[in-house]
């Protein structure tokens, strides 16, 4: 099986119904989507497939058609992409465990509504989990990256 | 003295001789200090000054922090210490988490723990806890929990960078042909200002190393500080923005095997059959293991990867006996009730004389209440997994865990090996909250590594099992009793609390052998120690016998008792016509620390101005860990339901030695408790708990999330914590809202039993 990660073509052996998650994982050594429930509720495991965010710990890694992009694939050449840069300058991780799928659904949503209203935000995140309670600079860090592309 | 202080410390004794094991032999032995773990791993060219400082001739400095980073930014503000007395920046320092060892023992934690509120500061309550800084020694625990670690390591750490500072300016001026007196130390360097020559510490290391450590290094006062005191980038930051591999799930090794245990359901229930056989044939299955360890019984399953392994281990047909405590909830509630009526409890207060205050109590000035609270489930965002590798008798862990001395003593024992053949590698953890200070995943992983012929085996527990398998926080019931006099004012409160001792639960998961006498404080923290005056005032603490695994959340005991207490303060507030801060003031006011914390909380939030419709507000204040916090939270009634809208928190730590840490810590905390206030609870059927996942133990999202405004005062005397001092004025400020907005008095957790949220 064939799949695109972060610009890598790269070969995965894998029964067609082993979730991407596990097969980023376990056999590509791609640690940085991260499991957390396993049924799609909190987002810790989430990938953008030609840009929008899956929970790919529910999606079989046979009915992965187009581009995946990680955590990992978001810097260009060691410069963070804003949406990191704003998150970095926020100060937002605590245990940091949720933050690869907390940014990777704000860059999708950014991508789509370059500068989101608070509703826009809740609803955008709200399937992204927190045990730690970041939102606070959540929301602060988005807007930021919202700023930040708009002055770029 | 008080009477409670008393009481305390005869049964304190009985305690500290059992956990000690025979102190006055151990006495020696306690003051020789602990030999230095980081010289056995020293690179070519690196020199260790103390347990804390490593530098190379490459000018390399690493710093030690041995205590777990759990997303409450203890590495940042625990390096800082560090650099602040050794000049050199935060950012050119390399922060490692060490080797588990006596050295980095958790002092302040245990001490901690001892049943004497902050503010006694009476001669037994310093005496005790001199003694059982001794016993924190000897036990050499090396532990994160109980908002220590900045507490604990303020002084030892500076003085780690003071001492190494003074050690390289000894060195320089040997070299220099100057006094050292004349040098000074800035950014990685030691500077003769005289002649403008400098030398890099790196330049110097192996040399001062050498040297006799001096004692008398003096610390930078406060008002020299550059980095504490100080908001500083987080150390940890970059990898956690870019998803670096840190956590435990990360680890990776060559040969390396994935696995899943699935343990009895029925905690402490044996497994009475297993039947593998269809496990066996799924692909990528190496290996399906019986457990039977003394923390438990079922099976393991070794496979190709993660997935395989789970999907094995959904295969295996077993049978489970029955649990050792009630089946249901009904059955659970009414052992914690029989408890209650049945044992008198140990009183930890015991102010004036209440049985006799309440005795001739007219009928209206009496308020009376039962509250009660669930068990909870921690849910850190990373499930519970450990890494183990044995190989050659020598065992490997690669673990996220809070207690890495406590981890290292379980696996050995399990693997049958001296703790000498056993080495710890902390990972970061994906959440602790409490839940990482047991070691239960990790013995189950050396069973497993026992059966791996030496490769390496990652094992991950589902979320279902990490819900289903915690050590929960413990449910407890509270019977309260109160007397107002003729001006509104309580002249009488009696408390009598009753749950499941965590002490008595934690003890023997780590020394089968030894059990929690005497009374637990954790039962009643939060209830007995709160700077009021109430002429007669007893908090009086049961131990009630079942055998569920209960453990340390976040906050421990001030998880419930600051609902408990704060929100029977609202009712004897309401029933006296009294608002509830004005009734604050008048009780508290021999606490100025308190009442400062109070006013500012009611000033940002303009307490007592009139509100919008269908807008209500909650006032708590809990004193925990040593710091004194007061919050106040809106609700709003919508129709999707309540909204929680702000909270406002002012907090005293005593020092804040970073400010943005801090302030995250605090609505972190908040948001914790907001989180099980609204709607979480584990319930048990059939011996089984009946929630598995995040669609039935939720917290609270972003779009509930409310706003926060938070002020970090610093009048108090001593340093306090603040990794979990946010929680449990949260929970009861919460209840005294939904109370103010809809007359409801929610006397059971959570409130989503009688309210429904947004
Ligand atoms: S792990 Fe995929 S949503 Fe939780
Ligand atoms: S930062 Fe810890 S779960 Fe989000």
């Amino acid at each position: 099986m064939r799949l695109t990660v972060d610009g890598k073509t790269i070969d995965i052996d894998a029964e067609p119904e082993m979730p991407l998650l596990w097969a980023l994982r376990d056999l590509a050594g791609v640690l940085g989507p991260k499991f957390g429930c396993g049924i799609a509720a909190c987002g810790a495991c989430t990938v953008l497939i030609d840009g929008a965010p899956v929970r790919s710990c529910i999606l079989p890694v046979a009915q992965v058609e187009g581009d995946v992009t990680t955590i990992e694939g978001l810097a260009r050449d060691g410069t963070l992409h804003p949406v990191q840069q704003a998150w970095l300058d926020g100060q937002v991780a605590q245990c940091g465990y949720c933050q690869a799928g907390q940014i990777m659904s704000a860059v999708a949503l950014l991508d789509e509504i370059p500068e989101p209203t608070d509703e826009e935000i809740d609803s955008a995140m709200s399937g992204n989990l927190c045990r730690c309670g970041t939102y606070p600079r959540i929301r602060a860090a988005i807007k930021r990256a919202a700023a930040m592309r708009a002055g770029a | 003295m008080s009477r409670a202080g008393r009481i305390a410390r005869r049964t304190f004794l009985v305690g500290a001789a059992a956990v000690a094991g025979g102190l006055a032999v151990g006495y020696y032995f306690y003051r020789k200090p602990f030999p230095n773990p980081l010289e056995d791993g020293l690179a070519e060219g690196e020199a260790t000054f103390n347990p804390y400082v490593k530098i190379g001739s490459d000018d390399r400095v690493t710093v030690i922090v041995p205590r777990a980073e759990m997303g409450q930014g203890v590495a940042t503000t625990l390096a800082a210490l560090v650099a602040e007395e050794l000049d050199v920046e935060l950012d050119a320092i390399v922060v490692e988490h060490g080797p588990p060892a006596s050295a980095y023992a958790n002092v302040t934690m245990i001490k901690d723990g001892l049943p004497f509120p902050v503010f006694d500061e009476s001669t037994l309550a310093n005496l005790a806890r001199d003694g059982v800084g001794v016993v924190g020694k000897f036990l050499a625990i090396q532990g994160t929990g109980g908002s220590t670690s900045t507490t604990d390591a303020f002084e030892r750490m500076r003085q780690a960078g003071a001492t190494a500072r003074e050690m390289l300016k000894s060195a320089a001026a040997e070299k220099l042909g100057v006094a050292a007196g004349t040098l000074r130390t800035e950014a990685g360097r030691v500077v003769d200002p005289a002649s403008e020559r400098s030398l890099s510490y790196g330049e110097l290391a192996l040399d001062a190393s050498a040297l006799r450590p001096p004692s008398d290094a003096a610390l930078r006062p406060r008002s020299d500080w550059r980095l504490l005191g100080r908001s500083q980038p987080r150390t940890d930051m970059h990898a956690k923005v870019t998803g670096a591999p840190i956590f435990g799930v990360d680890v990776s090794l060559p040969d390396m095997l994935f696995a899943t245990v699935r343990m009895s359901p029925r905690r402490g229930a044996r497994m009475v059959s297993i039947d593998a056989a269809e496990a066996e044939k799924l692909p990528g299955v190496v290996k399906i293991v019986p457990l039977r360890t003394y923390l438990g019984e079922g099976y393991g399953v070794i496979a190709k990867s993660t997935w395989h392994a789970f999907r094995a281990a959904d295969a295996v047909e077993a049978e489970w006996g029955e649990a050792p405590f009630p089946p249901d909830d009904a059955g659970i509630w009414s052992e914690l009730q029989r408890a209650m009526e049945t044992d008198a409890g140990t009183a930890l207060r015991n102010d004036g004389d209440v049985d006799t205050a309440l005795a001739d109590a007219p009928r209206e000035r009496v308020v009376e209440a039962e509250y009660r609270v669930p068990f909870l489930a921690h849910a850190t965002m990373e499930p519970m997994n450990a890494t183990a590798r044995f190989a050659d008798g020598v065992l490997d862990i690669w673990a996220p865990n809070q207690a890495p001395t406590l981890l290292r003593t379980v696996c050995a024992r399990e693997a049958g090996i001296e703790e000498a053949a056993c080495n710890v590698h902390v990972t970061y953890l994906g959440g602790g909250f409490g839940r990482r200070l047991e070691a239960d995943y990790a013995v189950f992983a050396t069973r497993l590594a026992m059966e791996a012929g030496g490769a390496p085996v990652k094992v991950i527990w589902t979320r279902e099992e990490d819900i289903t398998h915690d050590m929960y926080r413990p449910a407890a019931i509270g019977r309260f009793t109160a007397r107002l006099g003729e001006n509104g004012l309580p002249e009488a409160l009696d408390m009598k609390i009753a749950a499941p001792s965590i002490m008595a639960s934690v003890m023997p998961r780590f020394y089968p052998a030894l059990s929690a006498l005497g009374p637990d404080a954790t039962v009643v923290d939060g209830s007995y120690n709160q700077p009021y005056r109430i002429p007669n005032y007893r908090v009086a603490a049961v131990k009630a016998p079942l055998p569920l695994p209960v453990g340390f959340w976040r906050s421990v005991g001030n998880s419930y008792n600051g609902y408990f207490h704060e929100c029977f303060m609202d009712e004897i507030a309401h029933s006296s016509a009294t608002d509830p801060i004005e009734l604050r003031r008048r009780l508290m006011t021999d606490f100025p620390t308190a009442l400062g914390a109070i006013e500012k909380v009611a000033d940002m939030a303009r307490w007592g101005d009139p509100l919008p419709d269908r807008r209500a507000r909650g006032f708590a204040f809990t004193l925990s860990f040593g710091s004194w916090v007061a919050e106040i939270v809106e609700i709003a009634d919508t129709p999707e339901g309540i909204r929680i809208e702000k909270v406002w928190i002012a907090a005293d730590v005593g020092t804040a030695l970073d400010p943005s840490i801090v302030e995250a810590q605090l609505f972190s905390g908040a948001i914790y408790g907001l989180s099980a206030a609204m709607n979480q609870e584990i319930t048990f059927a059939d011996g089984m708990v009946e929630q598995s996942n995040f669609h039935d133990f939720d917290a609270m999202r972003i779009h509930q999330c409310p706003q926060f405004e938070v002020a970090i005062l610093e009048n108090a005397g001593r340093m306090g914590g603040a990794g979990e001092i946010g929680t449990p004025p949260a929970v009861a400020a919460l209840a005294n809202a939904v109370f103010a907005l809809t007359g409801k008095r929610v006397r059971q957790l959570p409130l989503s039993r009688e309210v429904a949220f947004a």
